[in-house]
């Protein structure tokens, strides 16, 4: 194995030697910029701040066009087959001969696509932020967590094997942290970061568990070996793993499906979800970065990572397509009740993973079978793009109006008129309308369960309805409905600096759908030809734009039938309007289960015992020295006679008793 | 008239060593005190000398040894004149209730 790394090595070197290089700046000028702005940005910097973050980022989105290019056009491709390239390697922790942990960069299809899109989103976002953050006190501040986090989630793709994946995992994590909790001054922006925090780490146990499971039966961290270890069944590996059982489980399926869960805690699936919707109180423009185009796709770009590991196991493939088809059918009833304009985004982005996990859950691993794989790598794509839209749009709706309430909104679409058109086009390509992105990848996930799962067909199909009733609830309820007055002097749409991105986003979106994807990624590397199916669109389509019209029948004019639509399914709505309960379930959980049961006992325990026998100690010393330091009293006759009475009890023992 | 033999010595210097005793531990004043400290060193010198006299009386072992304690005895004055003068001076008493500072 590693002989034909060497070659591949050597061959990316003859390429250019300069690819190396190139490729190591991509993640480290982001690092530059957080680390040159948090240690002086807010004394020097404080207005080139945004320009400078922006500058660095440029450079690391050109260099990884660049290599997508070189990767996808010139290199990339052995004999029909894209392979994963390991251009550099190293070893950074060496336990014994055999075991060691390494850090280097794997080229992959998935990983080149992940690099374009977070460094253009990133990009975007940056964008935009000088105009939208403007003069906001920690400014610097805010750029430099920007670019922590796009170092963290540019190494995260990257990462050659999966210790290194946990590192960064954990670096999003913590970024994702400081940008939630960015206004700090705010009580709900802290208990939001804490929230996210907490919970994410917390499925990051299950996630560290299985990687441990994993890299002990496999005997390596590294991807490529892992894979190429856990796939075969003639291995020795393979078979220890498949044979190894807990409580009449496989240790494969336990360790998949505990990676499984760290995925979806960082994913925001069913029921780990209660995060994603508290983390809006984070900027806008973070917001779409990180909790709609990147880091909650980790989840499925990990699946999507140990994918051949996964299709392994059947178990474990229909554990991930249970939890993603439960959490995009969830999440889209929720929001269709919200009134939050970024809540709504943020279930739907909950909704929309939850397509892509099902869609990998239902993939084969080769030829055919594989367009699940394909659909959802596509899925992430163009869901990055429309979603980034959808979120820097609202922000420019926030940045408008200062509120995020729909009902503070309506008749937008004279004040706004670009804002309204791209977050237009953003809706279409969410509902799957052709010809706009959205459709083509939604229409290969739907194609996927049709031919895999039956029930889960149905349910996505009646979810992607939903997901256009919503989207357009939203459109409406914010740009028509009623008339908008201005309060004061009201401000522009925030200019060229903010539009741009809204526009580049738009034309993504529009035409991303055009990518032949299946050309580029598939689950085995080889081209997956696209067959397109007339019929078979049909019926998404039509249930999209039956959304649409419910939509605008109910929210482009004001009227009273959103409200008696509401009353008539009274219990129901009032369910999802509350979330289905799942934030007070876990309320319940912690606070009066396991804060009363195991926390108050804990904590008794530790006070009265644990303390007591601490304190008893110190006391009985205490009490021993108050009674014993009375002898030393300075008065030295005293010494005297009890030196005299120690002398002749002395002189008494050696004569008398002693002889 | 009756030769007084060691008994009536050991007598002697065993009354004389209480009396300095009794001097140490009732005295106030420490220079009273430290005369009773030279009283019992001359009860220890009785002792010797008798000893060597009635015992070994061929020997000097006992005088040599009651010598060296009469030295060692002026040294000890010296130094306790010398503690009590500086105590004197800190305390303006050579009491030994007043010199109570040393306790816990």
């Amino acid at each position: 194995m590693n002989e034909i790394l060497q070659i591949k090595l050597l061959g990316i070197f003859s390429l250019g030697m300069d690819l190396g290089w190139a490729l190591l700046m991509i993640p480290f000028l982001p690092l530059m910029g957080f680390l040159l702005l948090g240690l002086f940005g807010r004394k020097h910097m404080k207005q080139s701040a945004g320009i400078f973050a922006t500058l660095l980022l440029s450079g690391s989105a050109f260099l990884s066009l660049h290599t997508a290019y070189g990767y996808f056009f010139k290199y990339g491709k052995l004999e029909g087959v894209y392979q994963k390239i390991i251009p550099i390697q190293f070893t950074w922790l060496q336990f014994s001969p055999g075991v060691s942990i390494d850090l280097g960069i794997l080229l992959d299809p998935i990983s080149v696509m992940m690099l374009v899109v977070v460094t253009f989103i990133s990009l975007m976002v940056h964008i935009y932020s000088l105009a939208y953050m403007k003069g906001e006190e920690r400014f610097p501040t805010y750029y430099s967590f920007l670019g922590l986090f796009t170092f963290s989630m540019l190494g995260l793709v990257m990462s050659s094997n999966i210790f290194q994946l946990y590192i960064f995992w954990e670096l999003v994590g913590v970024s994702s942290f400081l940008l939630i909790g960015y206004y700090f001054d705010r009580p709900s922006a802290v208990a939001a970061c804490k929230k996210a925090f907490i919970i994410t780490r917390f499925a990051d146990l299950g996630f560290l568990i299985g990687i441990l499971i994993l890299s002990f039966y496999a005997g390596t961290l590294d991807f490529n070996t892992l894979i190429e270890k856990l796939t075969s069944t003639e291995s020795a590996e393979f078979k220890s793993i498949a044979s190894a059982s807990f409580i009449g489980i496989s240790a494969l399926t336990w360790a998949l499906v505990l990676v499984f869960i760290g995925g979806a805690g960082k994913s925001a699936l069913f029921p780990l979800h209660v995060w994603l919707p508290d983390a809006m109180e984070g900027p806008t423009p973070v917001s779409a970065l990180i909790h709609a185009a990147t880091m909650v796709v980790a989840g499925v770009f990990l699946v999507a990572r140990l994918f051949p590991v996964f299709s392994m196991s059947e178990v474990a493939l229909k554990v991930v397509s249970i939890i993603g088809i439960i959490s995009a059918l969830f999440a889209a009833l929720i929001a269709c009740t919200q009134t939050d304009i970024k809540r709504v985004l943020a279930y739907s982005t909950m909704s929309q993973i939850g397509f892509m996990m099902f869609s990998l859950g239902l993939s084969g691993q080769s030829g055919e079978g594989g367009l699940g794989f394909t659909a959802a790598m596509f899925h992430l794509f163009t869901h990055a793009l429309f979603k980034a839209l959808l979120f820097l749009g609202a922000g420019s709706v926030i940045h408008f109006i200062h509120s995020n309430e729909m009902k503070d909104m309506g008749g937008l679409r004279k004040y706004l008129p670009i804002t309204h058109i791209t977050f237009l086009i953003a809706c279409l390509a969410i509902s799957g309308v052709p010809p706009f992105a959205g459709f083509f990848s939604k229409e290969q996930i739907l194609l996927t369960a049709y031919h895999h799962n039956v029930t889960i067909y149905w349910i996505a199909l009646a979810t992607s309805g939903l997901t256009s009733f919503y989207m357009f609830r939203l459109y409406f309820s914010i740009f028509w409905k009623k008339e908008y007055i201005v309060h004061g002097d009201a401000h522009g749409e925030g200019g060229f600096v903010m539009m741009m991105p809204l526009i580049l986003l738009s034309l993504g979106a529009a035409a991303a759908g055009f990518i032949p994807f299946g050309n580029l990624v598939s689950a085995d590397g080889k081209v997956l030809e696209s067959v397109f199916h007339l019929q078979f669109s049909i019926a998404p389509v039509a249930l999209g734009l039956l959304g649409i019209f419910t939509a605008m029948w109910m929210y482009k004019n004001e009227s009273n039938r959103p409200d008696n639509i509401a009353h008539s399914l009274n219990s129901f709505y009032k369910l999802a309007y509350h979330k289905f309960y799942v934030d007070e379930l876990y309320l319940f959980v912690t606070k009066k289960v396991l804060f009363s049961l195991v926390g108050r006992p804990a904590a008794w325990f530790d006070k009265n015992v644990v303390n007591g026998l601490i304190n008893a100690s110190g006391n009985s010393t205490v009490f021993i020295s108050e009674k014993v330091k009375g002898f030393q009293s300075g008065k030295v006759q005293q010494y005297a006679i009890y030196f005299l009475a120690g002398v002749i009890g002395l002189a008494v023992l050696f004569i008398y008793i002693w002889k | 008239m009756m030769e007084p033999g060691l008994n009536h010595i050991l007598f002697i210097s065993t009354a004389l060593f209480f009396i300095g005793i009794f001097g140490f531990l009732t005295r106030r004043n420490l220079i009273t005190m430290l005369m009773s400290i030279e009283l019992v060193l001359n009860s220890v010198n009785i002792n010797f000398v008798a000893f060597n006299k009635y015992l070994w009386p061929h020997k000097l072992d006992g005088l040599f040894f009651s010598i060296f304690v009469i030295a060692i005895a002026a040294a000890e004055a010296a130094v306790a004149i010398a503690i009590i003068i500086n105590l004197y001076r800190s305390h303006q008493s050579i009491d030994v209730e007043n010199a109570e500072d040393l306790k816990f």
